[in-house]
């Protein structure tokens, strides 16, 4: 277990490492950030002064050196439009992002398990065919597409909900502001993890028909059938428990995939989350914040990447990876 | 106010209900800090309106008036003395002296963004607590102009911890004592900006009735529609072109435009290409864009097509001076210089930084077809765009410009003037010619004090400019609003786009 963690821990600095040179690299391609934090009449040499201060006229490596030396004792610089120190920034948006992904995830969950299981069980039925093709369609339309659409009905025509921001926010336990617990923020909520969940769904419905349907041919599923347990037992305890594994493998790929999708949801519900922050890092220029962006979010794919073997190998004992022993 | 009596006598409504609008205002960008000084753009100006006051400020007809300045004379060419008003407090609770005065003009010479405006001012005397004399370096007929951003800081406040930063936490950049209408409650950047109705503002005889005040940035021109239509916003600014018509069809909404004094133009380099030192060239580039068609088609007939660079309110401006469009002459002018078999140029522009900036000038390249020029256009995003401009990257490039001082002169110093690094005339000059006659018109008109004999000089550059064909102006940007229609903007709104939010009525209570 320890030597699993740490040789994680390896590949995360070696991800890292990286970023943060790829990060570095494209910075020249942004822009001038001091040309977007001055008004137009400041004359090229105060502006040049400027950037001599920030350190953007030294040699790429120089600074790079710098970043790394700071980012080494946890200090990722300070964003230009902030004001404050990078990683502060971002932990402060990141439960907005987190809530959203987690309450997307929970849609995917509870729409994609049964209808996935009943796609397998009744492949002929007319609601198994509906929803395949529903789910054609989510795999299809770009997800700006479904989310405009949303908020067109929902929002604009209907009035029902709300179209933008997180609304009401409580602060939970004194460390994380949170929409979950009151009506406003949960009403909030509703659209933007709705589209993210409408992307990501059918993903998971044709891969729980297609595990389930493999499994329900299987011996043990026979075995069990000519036992005599009941249909519900056999199918969403003994067939569902074993089409999961994929399941989990490929959730915890697309929990990383959520992150960039956030970066489009939260731009059209100006969800004050990570993904927001970074469109308008990049159209500010604030190169700092743009690089810790990235640092972060590199941790966050090593992260639930690894949660998701430990949880695999929880689920499936027989599976052994490399290092871990349990 | 008696209205508001009545209601309360007749149905018994406790009076904040009748009095107070809670408003909700949603803009593409938002101020990027609480100092008023940290940098020189709109949104900071609209800010300094809210939660400070200048000493004079501009009204709808492009006159100034007086605000904590009650009144000014010169005593000599170079010596205005201005009186202030001695009833204001600011919101820390000390009352405006002369000191905050001196201190505030101090302050705008050490900022970086607005010492190019206040070089011209050698420096503040107090004659008495609410007597300053303003001494300039020379005579400066736009002396009143840049008094109006002179938004006066409290000295009792901020001395001693007043520095100005542009990449750092400062005490000014997240604390604040104005002493204007409106006081900041909370701010988180990015997000929000709440403001308060400041209890003891000196103007009562402003008709505000906006007790409270949210400012949301929402950059997406889409979404910012959307929170106005489903009501979770009373105002937005700006709505795209496209979504011009939805706002009309919307009953409950209102929308409201006038012609800005922001000038779209195009710049021909001349240092890069030998075949636009032709005065003949770019004539009939000029003669060739349809800058009527550009506004009516592109713009939805919002924004005013342009045939010089001064906006109508300004001394420069000439009002027999319109866009010409003439392909046959403009064929016959490119035959005369020997170019009838046309040449390819590159042309740059940016894609978010003006209102549909992408689109015009695609529209521009696709009309300098007709005459044989082959345009390779290439569009970036504002960040990258204005590096590329810079450098000169390209024959054509695109630059808006706003003049600061409300003057034409403005825009001929930093888009006509021959370049000089120490100075930064010609900063934008990406025509990258010097013009000794605009050159001498510009010097001129910066000491020039007498206003008819000033216009005269202006009119001067402009139709120089206009001859030689130096840049191709197109359009003055358009400012589009869209408010609920309880939210009686057109009142408070100028064509410098700065709202007078303290001003603003609301006819009904909304947001409870």
């Amino acid at each position: 277990m320890v030597s699993f963690i740490g040789r994680r821990l390896c590949q995360a600095l070696f991800v890292l490492l990286i970023i943060s040179v790829v990060s570095f690299v494209i910075q020249d391609n942004l822009g001038d950030p001091v040309r977007q934090m001055v008004g137009q009449s400041v004359s090229l040499q105060e502006r040049a002064a400027l950037q001599q201060e920030l350190g953007l006229n030294d040699p790429l490596l120089q600074q790079y050196g710098r970043f790394l030396m700071g980012a080494l004792q946890g200090d990722l610089g300070m964003s230009y439009y902030y004001k404050q120190p990078t990683l502060d920034v971002i932990v402060s948006r990141l439960p907005a992002t987190l809530e959203l992904s987690f309450c997307a995830l929970l849609l995917v969950i509870i729409l994609a398990t049964p209808l996935g299981v009943i796609a397998a069980i009744h492949p002929k039925s007319l609601l198994s065919r509906a929803v395949l093709f529903i789910s054609t369609l989510g795999l299809s339309i770009p997800i700006f597409i479904v989310a405009v659409f949303l908020m067109y009905f929902f929002a604009i025509e209907w009035r029902v909900l709300p179209s933008f921001g997180r609304g009401e926010t409580t602060s939970f336990l004194g460390l994380w502001q949170t929409g979950l617990f009151n009506k406003d923020g949960l009403r909030h909520l509703l659209l933007p993890s709705f589209s993210l969940a409408f992307v990501l769904t059918p993903i998971f419905i044709r891969l729980i028909r297609a595990e389930m349907q493999d499994v329900l041919q299987s011996d043990f599923i026979r075995y069990a059938w000519s036992k005599g347990i009941s249909a519900p037992r056999i199918y969403f305890l003994h067939a569902l428990k074993n089409t999961m594994l994929p399941v989990i493998t490929v959730g915890g790929i697309q929990a990383g995939t959520l992150v960039a999708y956030t970066i489009l949801t939260e731009s059209i519900f100006q969800w004050p989350g990570m993904g927001l922050l970074f469109m308008e890092a990049v159209t500010r220029v604030d190169v700092p914040l743009i690089s810790a962006y990235l640092m972060v979010v590199g941790v966050i794919f090593v992260v639930t990447n690894t949660l998701v073997d430990v949880v695999y190998s929880m689920v499936n004992p027989r599976v052994r990876i490399p290092g871990y022993s349990a | 106010m008696l209205r508001c009596l009545l209601i309360l006598l007749g149905m018994g409504f406790s009076a904040f209900s009748c009095l107070a609008a809670d408003i909700r205002v949603a803009v593409d960008a938002d101020p990027i800090s609480l100092d008023p000084h940290e940098q020189l753009s709109e949104a900071g100006i609209q800010y300094s309106h809210t939660v400070f006051d200048p000493l004079v400020r501009w009204r709808q007809n492009g006159t100034l008036e007086p605000r904590l300045a009650q009144s000014w004379q010169m005593l000599d060419a170079n010596t205005m003395r201005v009186q202030l008003r001695n009833d204001v407090q600011f919101h820390s609770g000390n009352r405006m002296t002369a000191d905050d005065v001196l201190f505030t003009v101090a302050r705008l010479k050490g900022s970086v963004d607005f010492k190019a405006l206040f070089n011209v001012v050698q420096n503040v005397d107090k004659v008495d607590d609410y007597t300053v004399d303003i001494h300039t370096t020379h005579a400066y007929p736009l002396l009143l102009n840049i008094l109006a951003y002179v938004f006066v800081m409290d000295k009792g406040f901020y001395e001693g911890k007043a520095e100005i930063v542009k990449f750092g936490q400062t005490f000014a950049s997240s604390n604040v004592s104005g002493s204007g209408p409106f006081q900041v409650k909370e701010r988180i950047a990015g997000q929000r900006l709440v403001l308060e109705r400041n209890p003891n503002y000196w103007d009562q005889t402003s008709s505000g009735n906006v007790q409270r005040m949210e400012w949301l940035p929402i950059r997406s021109d889409s979404t910012r529609l959307a929170a106005l239509l489903t009501g979770g916003v009373d105002a937005i600014s700006p709505v795209a072109p496209i979504d011009i018509a939805r706002v009309q069809r919307t009953p409950d909404i209102q929308l409201l435009s006038m012609t800005g004094t922001r000038i779209v133009m195009l710049q021909l380099n001349q240092s890069r290409r030998k075949e636009l030192q032709h005065p003949k060239v770019r004539q009939a580039m000029s003669l060739a864009i349809n800058q009527s068609l550009i506004v009516e088609k592109i713009l939805r007939g919002y924004g005013e097509a342009a045939g010089q660079l001064s906006a109508t309110a300004f001394a420069g401006h000439i009002s027999d001076l319109m866009p010409q469009y003439d392909i046959e002459k403009a064929k016959q002018l490119m035959a005369e210089a020997g170019y009838q078999e046309g040449f390819r140029i590159t042309m740059m522009a940016p894609n978010n930084r003006y209102m549909s900036d992408e689109k015009v000038a695609q529209a521009a390249a696709a009309m300098l077809e007709k005459i044989n020029i082959k345009v390779d256009l290439k569009t970036f995003p504002k960040a990258q765009y204005f590096q590329l401009f810079d450098q000169r990257a390209a024959d054509v490039m695109m630059l808006g410009w706003q003049s600061d001082t409300f003057d034409s002169n403005n825009i001929f110093e930093f888009t006509l003037a021959c370049r000089d690094l120490k100075t930064g005339l010609g900063t934008y000059n990406a025509g990258e010619f010097c013009d000794p006659l605009i050159e001498q018109g510009v010097r001129l008109a910066n000491r020039e004090m007498q206003p008819k004999q000033r216009e005269r000089i202006l009119q001067g550059i402009e139709h120089h400019t206009a001859q030689e064909a130096l840049v191709i102006p197109l359009y003055w940007q358009p400012i589009i609003w869209a408010t609920k229609r309880s939210v009686q903007l057109e009142g408070v709104l100028n064509f410098l786009n700065f709202p007078y939010w303290g001003d603003l009525e609301v006819s009904e209570g909304i947001h409870g």
